[in-house]
């Protein structure tokens, strides 16, 4: 199907196995998958409650969310000063600090690491931001064995899928699929319940800690002020991942900084009750620096690799800056009418949902990710649940608004259209000439005679409309009609 | 009290029972109620497509249609929300971002003002029905609509309100998404559709003319007897 110059593109792309621009057909595809939607469905449900039964135990959930967003304003308007601030503190504690422009960059960094150590296995912990730069595809290219630690990533590894939600990588399966995928990779028994499932991934992921001399992991938040940064997780295999080998890298975008240790408070509070509804995580790692003496436990070498990939090009807009304040707490996923029905992978980028449809878009430029800024309703619901108050509908806008100006190719009809309804809309007499001369003829449109039929399936947006709902027949004298022969 | 009514084009040239209900309604309470017919339509659908110069030219032209000091009541939550918003669609120093500005306060959905401004009374409201009320997305996120309709509901002596478990859910239309994508549009119909059947209702209500459009649609398509019902049309039974 794709051509040489489209994987090309993709592999250039500043978000590893970019599709977004498949979006219709992807969502058509998932809408067909009736297990999937089942899947989907369930698990959104049920984050979404224990969401709620979370935030009942906050005396003022509102005045939480303000001060998160207002930390990380504060964050995002000096975030040079506090990277600095990071860079010394961390390194003055052992920690090696390097940064990357781009996804290659990056992948490069790590794999070149990787070979100066001499290490085959590379056992990694759950991080979207490996997603983003394609690491384990780097790393295979360069003959090592990246290993996912995380149930959910290592199934979908092994299922040679992507992720499909930004916490719960493994959401679009289901119990019965992972056993099935277990019996023919694995040479499982067949049909094992989540129990059994779960231990052998255990058995097996135990020998791949203990093999791997590198261990990569993600960062939820990095503090300025200490040099320290955190890991948080609930299987305990981003502690194994982070402690076992002999050196850790750490990596993370330029907007993970928080300015002070108070500030974690806050955000321990926001993340893991907006993400998985839990009170906090089953395990915080706090990593500050390798281990001081050779008898203590933990890596001998703590590296922080600090990514670009297009954000300082988002710090310096205006008017889309708060796409950086994300926490990628995946609340806005689950609450998403969009995101429930269609899934992770219809979006067709490691960053799925609301909060994907406009931070992709401005990591891999508008040309990339047409179709994402209109995969939304416009509802809301992602802004009511996002803890650190992010706008996704207003950015929303702002990128369709982007899309018409910057392709001026792109959807002629519907440009056409949409001059004609303005320039009519402006035109009292012509508006209502116009409505009055299209009545009739939608009238004949919809109703149930052959002809009429006919009639829908040749214009398409009438056809579009009326594949699985009535066309609404206009009335026979509009409202203004009616109104002006009473009070004439 | 003097008031003006944007009737919105939807229920200009769908529903104008819909439009003279609302009439009726704020007339009752002793009001008198102006309507321009130079007014067209919102500009919505250009500005949520993306065409923000087309929605600018239609937001002036409705900026000039609706200048004075009256309140003005709209009886579509979505389309009540664009014009209290046309601000946004203007820099801060263009002339017309201060006459927006200045508009904002006059624009009133129709259950708002019921409720908040005229403490209208239902309770003569002859309407019989088990009814669920759909709380359409602008309503109640940008313009924090909630119990005011269901108090409205409530004072009907023959109204049996039965809440949804998804009444806070998007009905699907999202404007021109409805068309792009309409599959998923419908899909995220039918989730709220699937549920409301359960419930053993005669009518699913809002404020909201496109939400209702597409709700009362696929109700049809569907075969169900439910009916999707505008709130002025229960209040003036």
């Amino acid at each position: 199907m794709s051509s040489p110059n489209r994987r090309t593109s993709q592999h250039n792309a500043p978000i590893a196995h970019l599709k977004a621009n498949d979006f219709k057909n992807a969502s058509q595809a998932a809408l067909q998958d009736a297990p999937l939607r089942r899947a989907l469905s369930r698990a959104t449900d049920t984050f979404k409650q224990r969401r709620l039964g979370a935030l009942e135990e906050v005396d003022d959930w509102e005045a939480l969310r303000t001060h998160g967003r207002a930390i990380k304003d504060e964050t995002l308007s000096r975030l040079d000063h506090h990277l600095l601030r990071f860079v010394d503190q961390a390194t003055a504690r052992g920690t090696q600090v390097h940064f990357a422009a781009t996804r290659e960059e990056a992948c490069t960094w790590i794999a070149d690491l990787a070979e100066r150590l001499d290490v085959k296995t590379v056992v990694k912990s759950k991080s979207m931001t490996t997603e983003e730069i394609g690491l384990n595809a780097a790393l295979e290219e360069r003959d090592l064995h990246p290993v996912e630690t995380d149930l959910g990533e290592w199934i979908i590894q092994l299922a040679d899928e992507t992720p499909s939600h930004i916490i719960v990588p493994a959401i679009h399966k289901s119990r019965e699929s992972v056993a099935k995928l277990f019996e023919e990779r694995l040479g499982a028994e067949p049909d094992l319940d989540a129990i059994r499932l779960t231990q052998l991934a255990r058995e097996i992921l135990r020998g791949s800690y203990l093999e791997a001399e590198l261990g990569v992991s993600g960062i939820n938040f990095a503090i300025a002020e200490t040099g320290s940064f955190l890991v948080l997780e609930n299987e305990g295999n981003a502690r194994l991942t982070t402690s076992l080998p002999r050196v850790h890298v750490a990596i993370m975008g330029i907007e993970k900084l928080l300015p002070r240790w108070a500030d974690l408070e806050t955000f321990l509070r926001l993340l893991p009750r907006s993400g998985t509804g839990q009170h906090l995580t089953s395990y915080q790692s706090i990593f500050t620096g390798p281990k001081r003496n050779p008898e203590d436990e933990g890596p001998e070498e703590v590296h922080v690799l600090i990514l670009d990939n297009g954000r300082s090009k988002i710090l310096d807009d205006d008017v889309t800056r708060e796409t950086l304040a994300c926490i990628r707490c995946g609340a806005c996923l689950n609450a998403c009418p969009v995101y429930a029905q269609v899934g992770g992978h219809a979006y067709g980028s490691v960053y799925p949902g609301p909060i994907g449809a406009i931070l992709t878009p401005q990591l891999a430029g508008s040309k990339e990710a047409v179709p994402l800024p209109g995969a939304s309703s416009l509802c809301g619901a992602c802004r009511d649940v996002c803890p650190v108050k992010i706008d996704i509908p207003r950015i929303l806008l702002h990128q369709r608004n982007e899309v018409t100006r910057k392709l001026p190719m792109h959807a002629p009809f519907e440009r056409l259209a949409m001059k004609a309804f303005a320039r009519m809309a402006c035109a009292p007499g012509l508006w209502h000439r116009s409505l009055a001369l299209a009545r009739p003829f939608l009238r004949f449109a919809a109703g149930s005679s052959l002809p009429s039929r006919a009639l829908r399936c040749m214009i398409p947006p009438l056809a579009a409309w009326s594949k699985k709902r009535s066309l609404p027949g206009p009335a026979r004298h509009s409202f203004r009609q009616r109104y002006q022969r009473k009070n004439s | 009290m003097h008031l003006s009514l944007f009737v919105t084009c939807v229920i200009d040239q769908l529903c104008p029972k819909v439009g003279e209900a609302t009439l009726t309604l704020l007339e009752q309470t002793g009001c008198t109620v102006d309507f321009n017919p130079r007014q067209t339509c919102c500009g919505q659908p250009a500005c949520n497509a993306g065409y923000e110069n087309e929605a600018q030219q239609v937001a002036r032209h409705t900026l000039d249609v609706l200048e004075g000091d009256n309140p003005i009541v709209v009886p579509s939550g979505s389309c009540a929300a664009q014009l209290k918003h046309y601000d946004q669609l203007f820099p801060a120093d263009d002339p017309d971002h201060e006459r927006a500005l200045a508009l904002a306060p006059r624009i009133h959905e129709l259950s708002e003002f019921l409720v908040d401004h005229l403490q209208y009374d239902a309770s003569r409201s002859g309407f019989k029905g088990i009814l669920t009320w759909h709380d359409a997305c602008h309503s109640l996120r940008e313009l924090g609509i909630k119990n005011q309709p269901r108090q409205l509901l409530a004072q009907v002596p023959g109204v049996e309100l039965i809440e949804a478990s998804e009444c806070e859910t998007c009905c699907g239309f999202g404007g021109t998404f409805a068309i792009k994508l309409p599959d998923l549009s419908v899909a995220m119909t039918d989730r709220k559709l699937d549920e409301i059947e359960t419930l053993g209702v005669d009518g699913i209500v809002s404020t909201d003319a496109s939400c209702l459009m597409q709700l009362g649609s696929r109700l049809a398509n569907r075969g169900s007897k439910i009916r999707a019902l505008h709130l002025a049309e229960i209040l003036t039974q």
